[in-house]
């Protein structure tokens, strides 16, 4: 750390510019909460990716101990059916991390070029994809959530479309909103004088510059959908036991509250601290990537 | 055939060019009436205060102004083809190739997310259908062309880490890859320091030298003027109020406007009482764009003005070769003729 600090200026004096990236990395560096959410989202990546790989089989019974505590044998207890609960909550992990990105990534893919083209087509598209987002928008986020899933019927996949879709409005507002500042910077209409076309221009001059807000919004998607992906499998309209899912063990241990609490608050804990990750992670981004939030 | 048509008109003719904007409260008149030409291989000043129409009548050429609000009407020539009646799609092939700009913030002009050598190259490919490698060592070359140092490794930076000035150069560098016939420079030294203006301005005479570019340069710099154009159309209220080539200009200007834009420069400061040197200002503003009496639009801050000067509006009249005003009482002595 002290050698690393004082090294830093070194590059600098020597006259060359440090990348963006490195620039960006330095500003995120100086933030506790940041680096705290970074390192939360590392841990929970870290669980989905490979503490499946390592715990025990989260479908297989231990008829010798339903409901144990945490011990030896079982780290975080048992289920009333002898299940391991450290390996269904990694198993859990998994799925939060699959309806988290790939929801967000859905919105992202089908959002991001709506919002782009409203915003530059503002005179004949515009007002309408607006009007269709307020719509949709009016809806609070789980209500919209819960009736897609409902409709389209309880799967991880389902799911997955569900939250995708309850988010695109929020992605189409951002970007909109977005390429509605960017299209009237000057080196759009210098690129416009240099005979650039509408799809170039779209591309090439307006969503660059706002990369930087929609990894945030990103980052900051993925938080709601874990929450989001929880809430339909605990309802049962989303992952359906006995795949474990955060959700799924939250209602299984609704029942045995009294008598083994440590079911229900284990995917809780887990919940509450990958949604906070992301969320200090995403806010850490967005003072990072702001070139002038520099302090 | 083709070449003696080609010696029949000029590069650029722009004739009874009139434009409007529909704004909230009613058509502001931008643009009324203005012809002028320019020659090839000529750097042509387009001058005057602030919204007098200098950069609406540039943006006029390559139409880059909004299509929902504008109201042209008019002719552009560029080499004996109407440019006012071509559509969108052909504007575009037109736009960075045929005519090309350069405009006043440099710093903002750039796009920050690609190196500069990707940019230049990039118009490179879109108009002249060069290969990735090709376009990227002609960034190369025009880097070069236009004074950046060490241009192999400039052309792999991104805009932040360059200068105004070598931003400027950059501008023009993309501004003028496709060798343009006519280059746009709308005040490409405003934003400049001083030190640099000088430096970047001889880039434009450079360039008019070595590749023939025809230049229009927007500027209420007459000090500008003086440095690198060949003729100069002074602009007031939207009308060309003067036209002449540069030295005549100076030397003998008729109008009581363009004498006084000259003598607001620097180096007309004149010496008061207290030894301080003063610059002269223009007394007034310039009129509101809404109404367009039938009058010299100049008058209410004319020092020269007279009952006449209301009555009616003065014509384009001619005061030697090349020379012409719009005024029923122009100057007749030298260098600023104090009225």
């Amino acid at each position: 750390m002290a050698d690393q600090t004082l090294s830093a200026p070194l590059p600098a004096l020597a006259g060359a510019t440090p990348g963006r990236a490195r620039q960006v990395w330095r500003r995120f560096r100086r933030r506790p909460a940041a680096v705290a959410g970074l390192a939360l989202v590392a841990g929970f990546l870290a669980l989905a990716v490979i503490g499946p790989l390592v715990t025990a089989d989260p479908a297989a019974q231990d008829y010798s101990a339903p409901l144990a505590p945490p011990s030896g044998g079982h780290l975080l207890g048992t289920d009333d059916l002898g299940r391991d609960l450290l390996a269904r909550i990694a198993y859990g992990a998994r799925v939060s991390l699959e309806a988290g990105v790939l929801s967000v990534l859905l919105a992202m893919v089908v959002g991001v070029p709506i919002g782009l083209v409203a915003g530059y087509y503002r005179r004949f598209l515009d007002p309408v994809v607006m009007r269709l987002v307020d719509v949709v928008l009016a809806f609070p986020f789980l209500i919209f959530a819960v009736g897609m899933a409902a409709i389209l019927g309880p799967s991880l996949r389902n799911v997955i479309i569900a939250l995708g879709v309850s988010q695109l409005p929020g992605i189409i507002r951002v970007t909109r909103g977005e390429v509605l500042t960017l299209r009237e910077l000057d080196y759009v209409a210098a690129a416009v004088a240099d005979g650039a076309g509408d799809g170039r221009i779209m591309f090439r001059y307006v969503l660059p510059g706002a990369t930087s807000t929609l990894i945030v919004q990103a980052t900051v998607g993925i938080p709601t959908a874990i929450i989001g992906e929880a809430t339909l499998s605990f309802l049962g309209l989303g992952v359906q036991p006995p795949t474990p899912s955060w959700g799924v063990v939250l209602t299984d241990a609704q029942q045995f509250l009294d008598q083994a609490p440590w079911l229900a608050i284990w995917p809780g804990v887990m919940i509450a601290l990958s949604t906070l990750g992301f969320n200090l992670l995403g806010d850490g981004l967005r003072d990072a990537l702001d070139p002038r939030s520099v302090r | 055939m083709s070449e003696r048509l080609m010696s029949e008109h000029s590069l650029l003719e722009i004739t009874g060019l009139r434009v409007g904007f529909d704004t909230e409260e009613g058509r502001v008149q931008a643009v009324r009436d203005v012809s002028l030409r320019l020659e090839r291989g000529e750097i042509l000043a387009l001058c005057g205060e602030s919204g007098c129409g200098k950069s609406v009548t540039a943006m006029s050429i390559p139409r880059l102004l909004p299509p929902e609000t504008t109201r042209l009407s008019g002719s552009i020539r560029l080499d004996g083809r109407e440019l006012t009646d071509l559509p969108e799609s052909a504007l575009r092939a037109i736009r960075g190739k045929d005519v090309s700009m350069v405009f006043q913030e440099p710093m903002t002009s750039l796009n920050p997310s690609f190196t500069v050598g990707f940019q230049i190259a990039e118009v490179l490919r879109r108009h002249e259908g060069m290969s990735r490698t090709a376009a990227r060592s002609r960034a190369v070359e025009l880097l070069e062309l236009v004074g950046i140092p060490a241009p192999a490794r400039r052309v792999r930076e991104y805009p932040h880490q360059l200068s105004g000035g070598m931003r400027q150069r950059v501008m023009i560098a993309i501004a003028v890859a496709c060798s343009p016939r006519v280059l746009i420079a709308d005040e490409p030294t405003t934003a400049l320091d001083v030190t640099i203006q000088a430096g970047v301005l001889d880039v434009f005479r450079d360039l008019r030298d070595r590749l023939g570019t025809a230049i229009i340069l927007i500027t209420h710099d007459l000090g500008v003027v003086a440095d690198v154009a060949d003729r100069a159309v002074v602009m007031y209220a939207g009308r060309a109020v003067e036209e002449a080539s540069v030295t005549e200009l100076y030397a003998r200007p008729r109008h009581p406007y363009t004498a006084g834009l000259m003598r607001a420069l620097p180096s007309a400061a004149v010496t008061g009482e207290d030894g301080r040197r003063r610059l002269t200002e223009i007394p007034g503003l310039v009129p509101p764009p809404f109404e367009d009496p039938d009058e010299c639009a100049f008058h209410p801050r004319c020092p020269r003005a007279r009952e006449d000067c209301t009555a009616t509006r003065p014509a384009l009249e001619a005061f030697g070769t090349g020379h012409r005003a719009a005024c029923f009482h122009p100057l007749s002595t030298a260098a600023g003729g104090d009225a």
